[in-house]
């Protein structure tokens, strides 16, 4: 039972990743913008905020970091890709090998080094109730931040009037500007809002999920992020339970290695990626209920005054 | 104010230019973060621009380099070209790989040297096989091509990985991750003696030929095409989207798989969990600045190929980073896709609009006295 | 004209806007007063749409001023149009399907009003003036007459004094029409003024009291509609009396093709399902299809080109053989042609040159090896460029930078020169200069008499009329049945594009809110 109880929560932490990166990435295409770079820049705020949390000591200072690398390159992704109307996938893609790179170039430095012990929280009262105490009780604020993050990225989506600005953005720029809205600065805002969040994931997995620094640390899950949004039908709640389902993927994965499963660990370490697969094939099947749920103008570039 | 004004033909002279234009902005940024790390720009500028051309060794470890990143920057043109977005080369590089060694493995003392071809024919179907399972998710299941090619690079990586720690690993290899080391009929042969260079470039010349020839004179390349950049009029005039998907895919997946079947049976020799070192990454950035032509292809996998090699001199040499590589690399794309909007649209100054001479008192004085621009 | 007017609500002067192809207003003019319909009247490309663009703060003029109320204004963007009291009906709205009627009106108001308080206006409003709306069914589940009448609702809840519609008739059936009239007569006894932008002369010659009429960019005339007549109008607009055409008894031969049962559902949840459609086409005659738009003329072409393969088995026969399953490709080897209303992107490749352009439909130079034969590919795009008067910087030049007529020339040479025994053509003159236009229709006559069976789709009535021998109307994915062009009225054709045909008593009740 303790054990369970530790994998649940594990689920969460590991959940809590790709929920934040999918939740920024659900705004970003929300507004008709795919960026792929997701990868790149969770792996330049992994850098960013492990090197801030080494030199400062101070988590949170690292994670603000995090968010403003994230922020900084989705804004020059931005800028190519609103304003010059560059290519998205291409774009997103240079951005993935640049933020690649450049991860590896800057991160040389602190391979060896080691973050201070990692703080522990706990609810109290509520964290000594067996099972549940562990399992939901003793996470890190952000993970709680997540779901209530979640929560108010859907309450902001469907019953304000910014969230119906940005959907109506998402489904016509060309309308939306007819009317007079500012459709790129919208598009620039919801890109760079975007690329914090996926900043933050990035300094969350460096600074508290594996407190250390590898080369290539992120190992995918920028990508997987992206093939949630999808999952879940750009919805925020979907987006939560969707990352938690893969986060118990991943988790699983340990779970079964340190049961001693006789499987060969490489064939455990696929799971998540296999199972992203499964997932994109099954919710793309159905290529109407896509079209129907897809903002209507993503991925395509906009010209105001055409 | 500046301003981008739409062109109304898309400038030819830009198309040839923006490229060398990117490279410009990515030297001057590689100045910068010479200098930032504190190393003579000028001799980190000679490790990546002169010193890999500087003889004709040095040029035959160019071509050694090259030859994979042409062969699967061939395959990714003909792909995006038709608008099928393969980000998984890397992954299909590796199974083509291991469906080489494969068969390699099977060489013993006294095989014939027919057995290159059957390694390469193995690289080929070996990719083609993984990039089919892209193609077949997407044209059954609408699968997004993008992140499943993208997941299969991580999971044929867990697959070479668990061959050669597991069921490939040679008994004899002191437990290191590695297969036998091949026969010697397996061996690519090579070109000159004393060099590295092997056949692998004579494929890599006469595909390059292939490519050309396919994009540019036949109707199928035609349909491809078409199908990438105006889908309904592909759809206007018959061609089969479907045949497209799987033609694009099977192509740049061979082609891949080629390479990675080159690779494992020429310098390598044996298979090891370091097979996969990005060219099928770096083969995107390829395609791209050689602007998806066989031609232009060429002279950007020799770009890359000195970034790589100006990479581990700078090394080996001025103790800079290899990872400066990928930098440069990402940062050429980039820089390359705000240049290439030039092709499209023009800077302009502009000023804003001016105004009639303040309303006078009768509408028709005003109308007399119009203000030119 | 009138006797010294009190101060415009809306003057024009001197506006001028460069394009980097084309000046689309050159010194233009304009004076629109309080209460007054004025009408706007231009072929397509005369700069109609530049004019509103920067009437409605969408674009911005290189030169000249705006005046409103008498004042010097610039209107540097739609929120400031708004904010002055001018408000626009777009011709191809601008709402967003996947949200309700009442959130896109309130999308196009300012944020002072909560969601429920702009529904209970919209509600008043549209009582009002008499228009049917239901602000809270989402937009992709309304017809195409009750969209228009949500973007009118929504123009009309920012009080404008001065309301600008575009085209916006084009989407309605003659009965519809009459209704909107109703409506903006009432804006106008009010005090609104209405700009009213179209090229067809008996709604303006009927609606409105003024009429600035554009071509070329230039302003050729300021009139007073109701003391004019079709004719100068028509010389006003396009320079010159519309070009008369030969118009020769058909010789009627074979069947050419024969469609019986094609019943199609929607593919996607904005379409239109086609049911039980039958009619047939004899070589030597024309058949025009008319329609409003978006009653299923799409998805009819798609079934007929081949590009829905879908029809159920035996609905298309061409000379007797099912064709209802094979590609464009095979129906083209048969002798079936296709010119696509989309030009650039569906009929032509737009950055692809005309010769290769050619390779879409004529593969007469690609050799059975798949081969290209890149000389004889140029030479045919040469010889259409010639045959067809096409003016082209030659078979090299890229599909979009030749001019719209100039393309659809190209186009329907195409197909022409490629000897069809059906020519299926899809709006063969929307978007094309009057010259140009004349002469494609010429080439279909001269098709028609050399023997081919042609059946065309247009939403341009007087085309129709001009050069069809019989009409069928498509309304609600149905075909009526067919009648001879001598024996029909445009009101009975209006009716008929209600769905109101012999026969049809079904649709009557679909309809009336067209």
């Amino acid at each position: 039972m303790e054990s369970f109880a530790l994998l649940v929560a594990a689920t969460l932490n590991a959940g809590t990743v790709l929920a934040i990166a999918g939740l920024g990435l659900l705004i970003n295409e929300r507004a008709g913008i795919v960026n792929l770079g997701a990868e790149g820049m969770m792996l330049v705020a992994a850098i960013a905020g492990f090197a801030t949390a080494v030199h400062t000591g101070n988590d949170w200072l690292a994670f603000a970091a995090g968010m403003a690398a994230g922020a900084v390159l989705a804004a020059a992704f931005g800028a190519l890709v609103i304003w010059l109307n560059t290519n998205q996938y291409a774009s997103g893609l240079a951005l993935s090998l640049f933020g690649a790179g450049f991860s590896a170039f800057v991160g040389i430095k602190y391979t060896q080094e080691k973050l201070g012990d990692r703080p522990r929280f706990e609810i109290p009262f509520l964290a000594d109730i067996p099972f549940v105490g562990p399992a939901f009780f003793k996470h890190h604020p952000i993970v709680y931040l997540t779901v209530l993050g979640a929560i108010g990225l859907g309450w902001f989506l469907y019953r304000s009037r910014g969230g119906l600005v940005l959907r109506a953005v998402g489904e016509s720029p060309e309308s939306a500007h007819a009317l007079g809205y500012p459709v790129r600065r919208i598009r620039l805002l919801a890109v760079v809002v975007g690329g914090a969040l996926c900043g933050l994931a990035g300094a969350y997995i460096s600074v508290i999920y594996t407190p250390l620094w590898v080369e290539g640390m992120i190992s995918g899950k920028g990508w997987i992020a992206l093939a949630l949004t999808t999952f879940a039908t750009w919805r925020p709640a979907r987006v939560l339970l969707g990352a938690y389902l893969f986060g118990g993927v991943t988790m699983l994965q340990f779970h079964l290695q340190g049961e001693g499963v006789q499987i060969p660990s490489q064939w455990l370490s696929m799971l998540p990626y296999l199972a992203t697969i499964v997932v994109l094939v099954l919710i793309s099947r159905n290529a109407t209920w896509i079209r129907v749920n897809m903002p209507a103008s993503l991925g395509k570039p906009f010209f105001p005054g055409s | 104010m500046l301003k981008l004004e739409a062109r109304p033909q898309p400038s030819q002279a830009m198309s040839l230019a923006s490229p060398i234009l990117a490279l410009a902005i990515t030297v001057v940024i590689g100045v910068i973060l010479f200098a930032l790390l504190g190393k003579d720009p000028v001799r980190g500028l000679q490790m990546f621009f002169v010193e890999p051309i500087k003889s004709g060794y040095a040029w035959t470890e160019i071509a050694v380099k090259a030859t994979p990143l042409v062969l699967i920057g061939l395959g990714l043109s003909i792909c995006y070209r038709s608008n099928v977005w393969n980000i998984g080369a890397e992954g299909q590089f590796v199974i083509g790989a291991i469906f080489a060694s494969g068969v390699a493995m099977q060489a013993g003392p006294d095989t014939g040297r027919w057995i290159v071809v059957a390694i390469l024919i193995a690289g080929v179907l070996g990719g083609m096989f993984w990039a089919g399972i892209v193609a077949w998710l997407r044209d059954r299941f609408n699968a997004n091509e993008i992140l499943v090619s993208l997941m299969l690079v991580y999971v044929a990586v867990m697959v070479l990985s668990y061959l050669v720690y597991g069921p490939w690993k040679d008994p004899k290899g002191y437990n290191f991750p590695q297969t036998i080391t091949f026969a010697a009929a397996t061996k690519i042969p090579r070109l000159f003696d004393g060099f590295r260079l092997n056949i692998g470039v004579l494929i890599a010349l006469v595909t390059v030929a292939l490519a050309w020839m396919f994009m540019f004179r036949t109707y199928q390349g035609f349909q491809l095409q078409v199908g990438g950049l105006a889908p309904a009029a592909a759809r206007y005039a018959g061609f089969s989207s479907r045949r497209a998907l799987w033609l694009s895919l099977l192509i740049s997946g061979g082609l891949a798989g080629l390479a990675g079947g080159l690779e494992a049976a020429g310098p390598l020799g044996q298979l090891t969990p370091y097979v996969p070192v990005g060219y099928g990454f770096a083969a995107i950035i390829v395609a791209y600045v050689g602007r998806l032509h066989p031609v232009g292809v060429v002279f950007s996998a020799i770009l890359m190929s000195m970034f790589y090699i100006g990479g581990e001199l700078a090394q080996s040499r001025l103790g800079l980073p290899k990872s400066l590589t990928g930098v440069f690399q990402g940062l050429l794309l980039f820089t390359l896709l705000a240049c290439d909007t030039l092709i499209h649209y023009r800077i302009r100054w502009r000023h804003a609009p001016r105004p009639l001479a303040p309303p006078a008192a009768s509408s028709v004085q005003a109308a007399a006295t119009p203000k030119g621009a | 004209m009138e006797p010294q007017s009190p101060t415009p609500r809306l003057e024009l002067i001197g506006i001028s806007k460069q394009y980097p192809a084309v000046k689309a207003n050159d010194q233009v003019s304009l004076r629109v007063a309080p209460g007054q319909i004025h009408a706007v009247l231009g072929e397509n490309g005369a700069g109609k749409s530049t004019m509103m663009k920067i009437i409605y703060g969408a674009v911005q003029p290189d030169e000249g001023e705006i005046r409103w109320n008498g004042q010097a204004v610039k209107v540097a963007s739609p929120a400031q149009a708004r904010h002055l009291g001018i408000s626009m009906v777009y011709q191809h709205f601008s709402l967003f399907d996947t949200l309700t009627g009442a959130e896109n009106v309130w999308l196009g108001l300012d944020k002072t009003l909560s969601l429920a308080e702009v529904s209970q206006r919209i509600v008043k409003v549209a009582h009002v003036y008499g228009l049917d709306v239901d602000p809270a069914r989402p937009v992709h589940t309304l017809s195409v007459g009750e969209r228009q009448r949500v973007e009118i609702v929504r123009a009309l809840l920012t009080n404008p004094k001065l309301l600008i519609l575009d085209e916006p008739t084009s989407v309605l059936t003659p009965q519809a029409v009459d209704k909107l009239f109703v409506t903006l007569r009432k804006l106008s006894s009010e005090g609104c003024s209405i700009l009213y932008i179209s090229h067809k002369l008996d709604e303006i010659r009927a609606l409105c009291h003024h009429c600035t009429v554009l071509r070329g960019g230039r302003v050729t005339g300021e009139v007073d509609p109701t003391l004019e007549t079709n004719a100068s109008l028509s010389r006003l607009m396009i320079g010159a009396e519309p070009p008369q055409l030969q118009h020769r008894e058909p010789k009627l031969g074979a069947v050419v093709l024969e469609v019986k049962g094609l019943s199609l559902p929607k593919q996607d949840q904005f379409g239109t399902t086609l049911a039980d459609i039958a009619f047939d086409v004899r070589a030597g005659e024309i058949v025009g299809v008319a329609g409003v738009s978006g009653n299923g003329q799409q998805e009819f072409m798609a079934a007929l080109s081949g590009e829905d393969p879908r029809a159920p088995a035996n609905s298309i026969r061409l000379f007797g053989s099912d064709v209802s399953r094979f590609s464009p490709r095979h129906r083209r080897k048969l002798g079936l042609h296709f010119v696509p209303e989309e030009r650039l992107g569906r009929g032509a490749v737009p950055t692809l040159s005309l010769a290769d352009n050619t390779l879409l439909t004529r593969t007469e130079n690609v050799s059975k090896s798949g081969w290209l034969r890149v000389a004889q590919v140029s030479q045919l795009a040469e010889n259409l460029i010639k045959r067809f008067n096409v003016k082209a910087g030659g078979p090299g030049a890229a599909a979009k930078s030749l001019s719209g007529g100039n393309l659809q020339k190209f186009i329907v040479g195409r197909e022409i020169d490629a000897n069809p025994k059906l020519l299926i053509v899809s709006q063969p003159t929307w978007g094309v200069d009057v010259g140009a236009a004349a002469q494609i229709r010429g080439e279909l006559l001269a098709l028609r008499d050399a023997g081919c069976a042609l059946l065309v789709v247009s939403e341009e009535l007087e085309e129709l009329f001009e050069i069809s021998d019989r009409l069928v109307v498509i309304a609600q994915g149905r075909l009526s049945p067919s009648v001879p062009t001598a024996k029909a009225t445009i009101e009975m054709i209006g009716e008929w594009m209600s769905g109101l045909w012999p026969k049809g008593g079904v649709l009557a009740q679909e309809v009336t809110h067209a």
